[in-house]
């Protein structure tokens, strides 16, 4: 009965699904064009809605004239292992959460999601001596380090939500069969929650490939900056060079895009299950 | 290999040829042995470790210095000044505004958030050819940090090469163009645009998976009541979902209140400092240097939240009780 849709019903369902399509998508688009107009022509009217000859010299302009390659590596590093450690240290620790009704597990959760709540900028001050202090400042490790620490709340409270899905009577058969529970954990749970673990880490590597106010904070060598840091250098000059800008911010959205193409349908999952339960 | 003493139990019931009930298997396993504390201790450790060290260490000691005479630029003097760096926001004329913005930037973003999230829920709650590449396709702006959005925005609202002016004024809406992050009130409908642009889908998601958990047959019964579709929303899907959508609404307004990427890239809190919402002022006095005054501001935006969220989870309980 409800499955009847009326002509009309189907038309500005169609109408609407489009538009909110063109609306998301056009951003993504724009920002491509505009990457790959000749350095001149961005700033020529009227508008070119498709560059009229393909030049691909802000790319090369970004390659060559600054050390974007240096900084994609150096992003590329960093989100891997901090959103791996994460993912691990988050995994045990959503494992505890997850399975064993002690009583402070509540607090536990309570302190995590306080973690969401407070502005960073409060830390950023004290974050700053104390890593100058460790002799962690301009340092990948140092980065890597922040970076666990930022990842594990959400991470852990997500991947509870994965572990609260995989009945007891799994791993406890495992147990029984003489397993500890750390390789319970690895060689049952594991492979069967893979997907919501992708997700997990999917998400973390996002979050850190994209942060920006702790990498602007902490480094600040050509050496060791992020994607982030060189992309927020773009506006403290004052004229915004748009065409490199766009370029640098396709090669920063191109590989997340990627990524969570294929892997959106998890990471639905996995937003979904941690906020819903928790 | 140590056999903990629930195991050697359970093997003991084995071998005595009485298969234990898997009910009581699990009650055992709730009293925990030892050497279960000890593996949720060291389970637990590093997470809370990373957390303690780099977070909540940092976050108590930057606390303390919302009442200290906390700037960079003169360390001389870091006395203790009780409730002065809150006196001196206070009396910030600038002040009204920054709350004001705060507001408007978190209702103005939000409602149209929820609204078209909705919206778009509804219609993709039922399959259709191409639901799972389309979802996959509107959840882009998911994979864009804050930050890029605002620079993406500003170039697309820039007055004079921006597309959007072109585009509006191709349509015949406009004559001249509009110096949108010139002018504070376009200024503000530009942030708020983009920031729309980026939460509908969050919201459509959390939605969406909350209309696929009500039960078909609560449709059926409601449709062989004859109710109409406006009935049927009001009457079956609100309720069900009110849980879901309540909490999901204060996580956002958590997040979109903390949220200060996209203003800081597309204005920087400009025009002027018009504007300029509590967290991008926040990074204005800590660029500045005084970081007593910041970290007052980060303490009231903590009590704010907390303080609203209180409020409206008791304002959501009586709705909760009624299902």
């Amino acid at each position: 009965m409800i499955d009847k849709q009326s002509a009309f019903g189907r038309v500005s369902k169609i109408v609407f699904l489009a538009i909110c399509l063109i609306v998301t998508i056009f951003p993504l688009y724009w920002i491509i064009v505009t990457s790959l107009k000749a350095p001149g022509s961005i700033y020529s009217l009227p508008l070119d809605y498709w560059p009229k000859e393909l030049s691909f010299e802000n790319y090369i302009g970004l390659f060559t004239k600054s050390d974007f390659g240096q900084y994609m590596i150096n992003s590329l590093v960093v989100a891997t292992v901090a959103s791996t450690v994460a993912t691990l240290i988050s995994l045990l620790s959503a494992y505890v959460l997850a399975r064993f009704h002690f009583a402070g597990r509540w607090a536990v959760m309570a302190a995590f999601l306080l973690t969401q709540m407070i502005p960073g900028f409060i830390a950023l001050g004290p974050l700053y001596m104390m890593m100058t202090k460790f002799d962690l400042v301009d340092s990948k490790t140092g980065l890597i380090l922040v970076y666990i620490a930022i990842c594990i709340p959400f991470c852990t409270i997500m991947l509870r939500g994965f572990f609260e899905n995989v009945p007891d009577a799994l791993e406890e058969a495992a147990m029984i069969d003489g397993c500890s529970r750390l390789s319970a954990l690895f060689r049952v749970l594991v492979p069967v929650m893979m997907p919501g673990i992708a997700a997990s880490f999917i998400f973390n590597f996002v979050n850190c490939w994209n942060e920006l106010f702790l990498s602007v904070t902490l480094m600040n060598s050509d050496e060791n900056k992020t994607i982030p840091t060189a992309l927020a250098g773009f506006i403290s000059s004052f004229n915004i060079d748009w065409g490199s800008m766009s370029a640098a911010a396709v090669l920063t959205v191109v590989p997340t895009l990627v990524i969570f193409a294929f892997a959106s349908k998890f990471i639905v999952q996995g937003l979904t299950a941690g906020a819903v339960k928790g | 290999m140590a056999l903990t003493s629930e195991q050697t139990a359970v093997r003991g019931s084995k071998t005595a040829g009485a298969p234990p009930e898997p009910h009581t298997i699990l009650r055992r396993k709730k009293r925990f042995s030892s050497r279960t504390g000890w593996t949720m201790v060291a389970f637990m450790a590093p997470a809370a470790i990373f957390v303690a060290i780099f977070t909540y260490y940092p976050m108590i000691s930057g606390s303390q210095m919302a009442f200290r005479n906390w700037n960079l630029n003169d360390l001389s003097d870091t006395s203790w000044i009780g409730w002065g760096n809150f006196q001196k926001l206070f009396e910030n004329p600038e002040f009204p505004t920054i709350v004001r913005n705060t507001v408007v930037w978190v209702v103005g973003s939000l409602v149209p958030q929820v609204v078209i999230g909705f919206a778009l829920a509804l219609f993709l709650k039922r399959k259709f050819r191409f639901r799972s590449g389309y979802q996959a396709l509107i959840f882009f702006p998911w994979a864009v940090s804050g930050f890029l959005i605002g620079m993406l925005f500003r170039w697309m609202f820039n007055a004079e090469f921006g597309v959007v002016n072109d585009l509006l004024m191709k349509s015949g809406l406009i004559e001249a163009p509009i110096p949108w992050l010139a002018e504070p009130g376009f200024a503000m409908t530009a942030i708020i645009i983009a920031n729309i642009w980026y939460g509908v889908t969050f919201f459509a998601i959390m939605i969406l998976a909350a209309l696929q958990s009500v039960s078909d047959e609560m449709y059926e019964a409601a449709a062989i009541d004859g109710a109409g579709k406006v009935r049927t929303l009001f009457s079956i899907t609100l309720p069900a979902i009110a849980v879901t959508l309540g909490l999901t609404i204060l996580l956002r307004v958590i997040w979109i209140f903390n949220f200060p990427d996209i203003i800081w890239a597309m204005t920087g809190g400009g025009p002027a400092d018009q504007t300029h919402i509590i967290t991008t002022y926040m990074i204005k006095i800590t660029q500045e240097g005084d970081y007593g005054q910041a970290s007052a501001l980060g303490l009231i935006v903590v009590f704010t939240l907390m303080l609203f969220a209180v409020f409206y989870l008791m304002a959501m309980r009586p709705r909760k009780a009624k299902q």
